[in-house]
């Protein structure tokens, strides 16, 4: 046996990157391919005819901007939060949650506004998949918006001290939060280019 | 004690490390191991530590296994035997047993499609793909890449407990008046869509769907705790060339399994509100029992391509693990080096990327273009290229080599042998103008059993003897072990070996009958006995099995040293009662590949020994 370099005492890992934060982007992953699946699953069924065509409802694009916003205004509590600006970082996360929760409702007055207009949940597929995608997708916000109400739990109950590991928590909300705002988007985009 | 390594040497060279590099059998006070035996709930069921969850995910696939083979036993009665009494079965089946006024038994029908879709989703999600890379992926990927434990214990344990819940759902559906789910494994609709089509479409097929849903967050739990785990928590010097082959293959799984349990949880949404929201994503203009349905506009095709792309990866997510498993006992076995490590961590990925883009070689039947067909075909045959190289990689790794014949190496070296009978097979129903006459016959059905039913369960019981004394710090019995390899090799030829020439000659598959009311095959009424007959023996030795496993686990042949099969890998270096956090003291350091066996007169030189002056590193950059 030849020279024996030092054994590790705790744990050892390959790269910097937190496992919390490498466990949410596999799980981003499954999440991109349900949506893919959803999206691939639309296009084959509408090139196979009997296709009922309408408009999407304007709301839908007020709905975009909101979200978009939202992302925004948690990427400002973030830059607030590393900065050491407490105050900012609470208010930026309460304008984030009030803004997901804007978009929710929007989505919901959405599907009200299709389904007025003739494009009724079971008339077609081409109408049923728009109803299923985006409310999949609200659900994942749903989801987003639980993290935040923890997040906003945290600010506003313990002391506000920017650890690293404070840190780490928080850019897992906000990694999951800029997710669903861009699957939106490229939800938005999908659906305005095959009607 | 040909099966056992040098036992001298393995001792000498476990004190060496003991001496130097600073991880005994010694729990320190100040680790917390011992909070996580507090008792029997929190040590036992509730436990986050990966050992635990890998024992419990091969007991429950040992359970599943049992029934689902118990209910492949009824239906190959009914098959082989399909004049004789079944009434000696009531007590069990209950009203799925009609018994006539002569007092003659008959398996209902409607049940014999209960029982073969149960079978098949028991046997390819419970037992094949939870019970074996849940298993041996909890298991080994921590202990061979140096970790504490998984990237998210708690997580973890959640894996578990979702596919527990989804047994339940699918356990409880077998006690329903109108039965489970009965229209096949793979939920075609519109016999899923429709509640009304047939008996089990109604609550039966609810419960699937919520007994799979939840299958699938647990799939999904798992696979993103694996990939983490590998890419991050390696301990230092384990780079990817230096791993293990176990973990590439449990590393490409679960990269399949969350690229393709997605797709198939986004069909069964769809399949959902088809059901009981009534949309008709899967529903076209249809007829049930003379009334007109009022769906329009919708593709059961589409539901094939949805559920394909999960199904064609899912097989390769259960045999890769079994794959990986088999190339680390041949090796360990041989006391050589796998032979072309990089060519067959190279052809895991080229398996693992191929199977993404052939999903539709089972839907030649479902009126498939064509032009498209000839797309699948190209891509299904181009598998053979990087399967042949890992089967040819095997038999070199054996070839010349003093093999010790254990029972773990014995189940590796039929699993290659079932790999190349079901392979070979595999190429004849790649063809498209080939598959259009046998798709439909018991060709098929053998196919499939021998390449990734049977060749699976051999690569796993090559790990669960194998890794036995690192799981329960005990050996399984060998003569047992023996008898089980010998009757299982020889009873899963018997059983489906003449299925294909049933099906060369056009036997129809999923009839009730068997084919028998067809006075052209009458002729192979005897060779269906036989089969059944071969079943019957083949579930008997899996008793023995399931009693060798048990009994093991309480007074098997204790063992005494950490290393007994003289093996490089990082497992064989916790103690033999490893605790939470796997290594008591320092996690080891790795210094080299992990197959340095007969390298410059030595026998064996485990990872963690570091390299001499000028010697050459296979797992060097």
């Amino acid at each position: 046996m030849g020279e024996l370099s030092t054994p590790q005492p705790g744990r050892y890992r390959q790269s910097s990157i937190n496992e919390q934060k490498l466990l949410l982007w596999v799980a981003i992953g499954t999440i991109v391919m349900l949506f893919g699946a959803f999206t691939s699953a639309y296009v084959v069924r509408r090139s196979a005819g009997n296709w009922y065509e309408f408009k999407l409802p304007d709301i839908f694009f007020a709905s975009t901007l909101v979200i978009l916003a939202s992302s925004v205004s948690l990427h400002w509590a973030y830059s607030s939060f590393k900065r050491g600006m407490e105050q900012r970082y609470k208010i930026g996360l309460i304008i984030t949650m009030v803004l997901g929760l804007v978009f929710v409702v929007m989505q919901y007055l959405g599907w009200i506004a299709l389904d007025q207009s003739g494009a009724t949940f079971t008339i077609n597929p081409s109408s049923s998949f728009v109803y299923v995608i985006s409310g999949v997708h609200a659900a994942h916000v749903l989801g987003g918006i639980g993290a935040l109400v923890m997040a906003t739990l945290h600010a506003f109950t313990l002391p506000f001290r920017p650890t690293k590991r404070r840190r780490n928590r928080f850019e897992l909300v906000v990694q999951y939060w800029h997710f669903v705002d861009a699957l939106w988007v490229y939800l938005y985009i999908f659906f305005l280019f095959q009607s | 004690m040909a099966h056992i390594a040098d036992p001298t040497a393995v001792e000498q060279l476990e004190q060496e490390v003991t001496e130097k590099l600073g991880f005994n059998d010694h729990f320190h006070d100040h680790h917390h191991g011992d909070k996580y035996s507090a008792n029997f709930l929190t040590h036992y069921i509730f436990s986050t530590d990966h050992k635990m969850i890998a024992r419990q995910f091969l007991i429950t696939g040992i359970f599943w296994a049992f029934v689902g083979a118990a209910m492949s036993i009824v239906f190959r009665l009914q098959l082989g035997f399909p004049e004789a009494d079944m009434a000696w079965l009531k007590p069990i089946l209950g009203k799925w047993i009609q018994v006539n006024s002569s007092g003659i038994g008959k398996l209902d029908p409607e049940f014999y499609y209960a029982l073969v879709t149960m079978h098949g989703t028991i046997l390819v999600f419970f037992v094949l793909t939870a019970g074996l890379s849940g298993t041996f992926s909890n298991l080994l990927i921590p202990l061979q890449v140096g970790a504490r434990d998984m990237a998210s214990p708690l997580l973890n344990a959640f894996s578990y407990w979702f596919f527990f819940l989804a047994g339940v759902v699918m356990f409880l559906s077998l006690f329903l008046s109108t039965g489970p789910f009965s229209g096949g494994w793979t939920a075609y609709p519109p016999l899923s869509a429709l509640p009304q089509a047939s008996e089990g479409s109604g609550t039966g097929m609810t419960m699937w769907i919520v007994g799979m849903a939840f299958f699938i967050v647990s799939s999904l739990l798992g696979g993103i705790n694996y990939i983490t785990t590998i890419l991050n928590l390696r301990t230092k010097g384990m780079n990817l060339w230096r791993m293990p082959m176990t973990i590439w293959s449990f590393f490409v799984t679960a990269i399949l399994g969350v690229l393709s349990f997605p797709v198939l949880l986004s069909g069964v949404l769809l399949l959902m509100f088809d059901r009981s929201m009534g949309t008709s994503f899967y529903l076209s203009e249809i007829v049930v029992g003379g009334e007109v349905l009022d769906r329009v506009g919708g593709s059961p095709i589409l539901f094939q391509h949805l559920f394909w792309f999960l199904g064609h990866p899912e097989v390769y997510i259960i045999i890769l693990p079994a794959m990986g498993m088999v190339s680390e006992v041949l090796s360990v076995n041989a006391r050589k080096p796998i032979f072309g490590y990089r060519a067959m961590v190279y052809s895991i990925m080229a398996i693992g990327f191929l199977s993404f883009i052939v999903w539709a070689h089972h839907m030649f039947m479902s009126g498939v273009n064509p032009l498209i067909s000839n797309f699948f075909v190209i891509f299904t045959l181009i598998i053979a290229v990087p399967s042949a190289v890992k089967v040819f990689n095997w038999i070199t790794t054996i070839y010349g080599s003093n093999f010790r014949f254990n029972t773990p190496s014995l189940f590796a070296v039929g699993f290659v042998s079932m790999f190349i009978s079901g392979g070979l097979t595999g190429i004849f129903l790649g063809n498209s103008a080939i598959d259009i006459q046998m798709h439909d016959t018991y060709f098929v059905v053998a196919h499939f059993h021998i390449v990734m039913g049977v060749a699976a369960f051999f690569g796993m019981f090559a790990g669960v003897y194998h890794w036995f004394p690192k799981m329960f710090g005990r050996f399984m019995n060998e003569t047992l072990g023996k008898i089980h390899f010998w009757g299982t090799l020889v009873g899963a030829y018997a059983i489906f070996w003449p299925m294909h020439y049933t099906g060369m000659a056009g036997v129809p598959r999923r009839y009730y009958d068997g084919g028998a009311s067809f006075e052209a095959f009458k002729h192979f009424d005897d060779l269906n006995k036989f089969i059944t007959i071969g079943a019957i023996v083949v579930f008997f030795l899996q008793i023995v099995f399931i009693i060798n496993f048990f009994y093991s686990i309480f007074a098997g042949r204790k063992l005494k040293v950490k290393n007994p099969w003289g093996a490089n890998t990082l497992e064989w270096t916790t103690p033999i009662e490893a605790g939470h956090g796997n290594w008591p003291g320092n996690i080891p350091t790795v210094q080299r590949w992990a197959y340095d066996y007969g390298k410059n007169g030595e026998d064996f030189l485990p990872q963690y020994v570091p390299l001499k002056e000028g010697e050459h590193d296979h797992g060097g950059h």
